[in-house]
């Protein structure tokens, strides 16, 4: 049903993704899907990584991980932005046309008052993007 | 499978090339405390975010409880450091030019911010609006016509000695009566003060940022250039302290100037629509910048800063298009490339850092000048830092530092140059005799189209107020939140209404604004030894990258 699925992760905080990673797992190894992971960072150095090319190599480590644990097919896309609090959407947006994917899992927090000022960027994507999105609650 | 940027053409620009990474056990963000009040998540610096929210939030309360200490105190710590401290000034600030120009000549020009192979994150027009619109938009609008016609009114007066003592405001020996000697020097001190010492100081600062941010790995934050200096101690109370003060004089810097620069809109306002003069309309002024402000910044660097900035450079050349081809086109450009040989003529006399007999001129103006610009360096500095990647040493500073020169220099050529011609040719002294605030608009209303272009340059004002402050927004939130750039959005919200409920507090405050300016200016004398460490530090910085190529 699904042939690539896109996976958001924010690797400063993979820990508060181990909901939607499984999940994303288990749909992968079902559909005998390629799981893609994506994460969006900036050019300055961030408590990840000190440079672009060290956040590409460390999501690509967490890809071949994921692949371990779950049997998967996996691969890494990093993204830069100019500035990420705020552009993490299109970014994401652009990432779902470049990588190709057909469905995204994408982990959220559960909506609060503030989502009708910010709204999450799960609930972003899953307006606007052409591809198939499963939000995952992180509760 | 894994795959970047280098296959599909986008996204992370491939392997960035030989850099000198320092190697650090120090993690960035783990300092921060992070976690959310209401609904809204926060990631701060501890304890820099504290001290610094709460240091200021003294200060004001400082200055309206106590305003003739307050503003004694800091008008005598305002006059102590441009006065006491004019030589050290002007005699850093010729170091740093002469500095900066070392590094065009020399082979550590060569080196790339962001690694050997880094491409720019942003285009020129878009990169040359942005460091622009921040570094010193909004003093062209206030400052364009008012200092060449001060100066020439003063070197025209010639020199009065009283006791011994220089009484006079005059440049250097002035030119009592010399008319064309006159404007020449008084063009060479405007575009002194406006030309390349200012941005020379803006480029050490951003070149130090962004060498230890996008070569060494360091967070986007002022301690990080004094690495070398310090080593891991910077992320200690030194470090901490230099932060806060960053923050202390960017805050203050800005929430005055917005305080200030409300006043002068609203006078313009006046003159032109016959709206009210009041603590009302002002207040109102700077809600309405604080609101716009509030969603550039929301919209981010580049869906708002960016937009912003390149819409009021586009405005701005408009205008200056305008003025040059109205007014007295050839007097003007005629007058730009004389002015630019007075300029140099009389550069080393006007940077002499002692034994200066024009004492009014040189404490009064340069001295105060060179402590502005010094204080509102880390602001401007981080910002230029922040879009700079991928530049070269030599293209950055040849952009940041020749480039706006040159632009400074027709800007004040233009509008300076047309409202002396109006005098001195059509004898039309409005302009001259107007307050600071109204010396533009009276220089326009003897061209055509006045009620036009006088609207135009009231838009101007009002959206350069809004392009420091959302950049100033920006770069306060970083730094406060230990380098992170990506930290929650209602962080930046947060400064962006502190920094103008701080400006509506001082205005409402009699004498507020003027107290905690001086302070602000005051700022520039620590600072300054700043910027000395931080250009040893990138002398330090590029010779190890060289190595490493």
């Amino acid at each position: 049903m699904f042939k690539k699925i896109m996976v958001p992760v924010d690797l400063a905080h993979a820990d508060r993704l181990e909901k939607a990673l499984a999940c994303a797992g288990a749909l992968a190894s079902q559909f005998g899907a390629e799981t893609i992971y994506v994460g969006v960072s900036a050019a300055a150095p961030s408590s990840v990584a000190h440079t672009p090319e060290e956040f590409a190599q460390k999501l690509s480590a967490f890809a071949k991980e994921q692949a371990q644990r779950h049997g998967i097919t996996t691969g890494a896309h990093a993204m830069t932005s100019h500035d990420p609090a705020t552009d993490l959407d299109p970014t994401l947006m652009k990432a779902v046309d470049e990588t190709g994917a057909d469905l995204v899992v994408m982990a959220s927090h559960v909506p609060n008052i503030a989502d009708y000022v910010w709204p999450s960027n799960g609930g972003t994507l899953a307006s606007h993007a052409k591809a198939s999105v499963l939000v995952v609650r992180d509760s | 499978m894994t795959e970047t940027s280098d296959e599909t053409g986008q996204g992370i620009p491939a392997p960035e090339g030989a850099s000198d990474l320092i190697d650090t056990d120090y993690e960035i963000g783990q300092d921060n405390i992070d976690g959310n009040v209401g609904p809204f998540g926060f990631d701060i610096h501890n304890p820099v975010f504290l001290i610094s929210g709460l240091a200021i939030v003294a200060f004001v309360f400082y200055t309206l409880a106590l305003p003739d200490q307050a503003g004694a105190v800091f008008s005598w710590l305002f006059s102590a450091v441009t006065k006491g401290f004019d030589w050290f000034f002007l005699g850093a600030a010729n170091l740093f030019v002469i500095f900066c120009l070392l590094l065009i000549v020399t082979p550590l020009g060569s080196v790339r911010l962001g690694g050997a192979d880094a491409t720019p994150d942003y285009s020129y027009i878009g990169w040359f609006a942005m460091l622009f619109a921040a570094g010193m938009g909004i003093g062209l609008m206030f400052y364009g016509v008012s200092e060449p016609m001060s100066h020439f009114s003063s070197a025209m007066g010639g020199t009065a000695v009283e006791g011994g003592a220089r009484t006079d405001w005059a440049p250097l020996g002035a030119a009592g009566g010399n008319e064309q000697e006159a404007i020449r020097l008084g063009m060479a001190a405007t575009i002194f003060h406006w030309g390349l010492h200012p941005w020379a100081i803006y480029a050490v600062v951003a070149l130090a940022l962004a060498l230890f941010t996008y070569n060494k790995g360091l967070p986007l934050t002022i301690r990080s250039a004094f690495y070398p200096l310090l080593g891991e101690r910077v992320w200690g109370w030194w470090g901490h302290l230099i932060d806060t003060l960053a923050v202390f004089a960017t805050l203050f810097g800005l929430a005055t100037s917005l305080g200030f620069g409300a006043t002068q809109a609203n006078a313009g306002l006046n003159e032109l629509f016959g709206v009210p003069v009041g603590a009302t309309t002002e207040v109102i002024l700077i809600s309405a910048i604080t609101a716009i402000a509030l969603i550039s910044v929301v919209r981010g660097l580049d869906g708002g800063v960016k937009v912003l900035s390149e819409l009021n450079m586009g405005l701005a050349a408009l205008l200056l298009l305008f003025v040059l081809f109205v007014g007295p086109t050839v007097a003007i450009l005629t007058g730009f490339v004389d002015y630019l040989v007075a300029y140099v003529q009389y550069l080393p006399a006007l940077s002499n850092p002692v034994g200066r007999e024009d004492v009014n001129f040189s404490q009064g103006w340069t001295s105060f000048y060179w402590a502005w610009w010094i204080s509102w360096s880390p602001f401007v500095g981080m910002f230029i830092a922040r879009v700079s990647r991928g530049r070269s040493v030599r293209e950055f500073v040849i952009c940041v530092l020749l480039i706006p020169s040159l632009v400074c220099v027709l800007w004040m050529s233009v509008f300076g140059g047309t409202a002396i011609q109006q005098v001195v040719q059509d004898g039309y002294t409005a302009a001259q005799d107007a307050p600071l605030e109204l010396k533009l608009f009276k220089m326009l209303e003897q061209l055509p189209l006045a009620g036009i272009t006088s609207l135009v340059g009231i838009i101007l004002v009002i959206v350069f107020f809004v392009t420091s402050s959302d950049s100033g927004s920006l770069v306060i939130d970083t730094i406060t939140a230990g380098g992170k750039v990506d930290a929650p959005v209602p962080q930046r919200v947060f400064w962006c209404i502190f920094e103008g409920a701080v400006a509506i507090v001082l205005l409402l405050s009699a004498g507020g604004l003027a107290s905690l300016q001086s302070m602000v200016i005051s700022t520039g004398l620590p600072f300054t030894v700043v910027l000395l460490i931080m250009c040893y530090a990138i002398y330090k910085g590029l010779a190890a990258e060289r190595q490493k190529r």
